[in-house]
């Protein structure tokens, strides 16, 4: 009914912690980016376009279901009071599963970048070391 | 059936991201979004499937269709969308 709202949400709070991320690393020296390891702003960025992007599809998949129009409240189960409640539980219910579920796969694939990332860096401390 | 070419859209994008020379194309972002979609359209099945039961599994034809269709416009949009912010993001210098 509207469980992609859930997702949209997270989205635009996403989006705007990526914004405030961006302007705390601006300060950051070079030789530190260069060291560090991949930007939370730039981790935030994948969250961010996971959510919208899903978000942006699934809100399409409603207006095809006549569940989105283009008119004042926008949602058609708004125009009755039964289906409000229906659609508030479905919005807790399926909405929320959706927005942690992509929050999760986020996590696992943050984590996998991380590792590669270290185990790049080892290899490449390892060359130096030979040399 | 819109999940399960939300699906194939994603591992074909994903492929087509691992392959690339460069991110000049930015086909990571057409991967996460279609991965975006089709992990909310997986809890869709779930809950659906929790409701409905084996009967999830023996769509009428008609409403297999239906899905086919919504789900091959889904990937249509995906790919204007991802195209529009190429654009904007990535103009191609011309002169």
């Amino acid at each position: 009914m509207a469980c992609f709202i859930v997702s949209a949400a997270e989205a635009a709070v996403v989006t705007v912690v990526k914004k405030t991320e961006e302007k705390k690393e601006t300060n950051i020296n070079d030789e530190e980016k260069v060291n560090g390891t991949i930007p939370l702003s730039k981790k935030l960025g994948w969250l961010s376009n996971m959510l919208w992007g899903g978000s942006a599809l699934l809100a399409f998949e409603h207006v095809w279901h006549g569940e989105v129009v283009t008119w004042f409240p926008f949602l058609t189960a708004m125009a009755d009071k039964k289906e409000t409640i229906e659609m508030l539980k479905e919005m807790g219910t399926v909405g929320v599963s959706m927005a942690v579920l992509v929050t999760v796969v986020w996590a696992i694939i943050c984590a996998g970048a991380e590792h590669l990332e270290k185990s790049g860096r080892n290899e490449v401390s390892e060359i130096d070391t030979v040399d | 059936m819109t999940l399960l070419i939300s699906i194939f859209a994603t591992i074909i994008a994903t492929i087509k991201w691992y392959t690339a020379k460069d991110n000049r194309m930015q086909i990571g972002t057409l991967v996460l979004m279609y991965l975006g979609a089709s992990l909310m359209w997986l809890v869709d099945a779930v809950f659906e499937y929790v409701e409905m039961g084996e009967a999830y599994f023996t769509p009428a034809p008609m409403d297999m269709l239906n899905d086919a269709f919504l789900g091959l416009s889904v990937v249509a949009l995906g790919l204007v969308i991802w195209i529009v912010r190429l654009i904007i993001k990535q103009p191609k210098k011309i002169g």
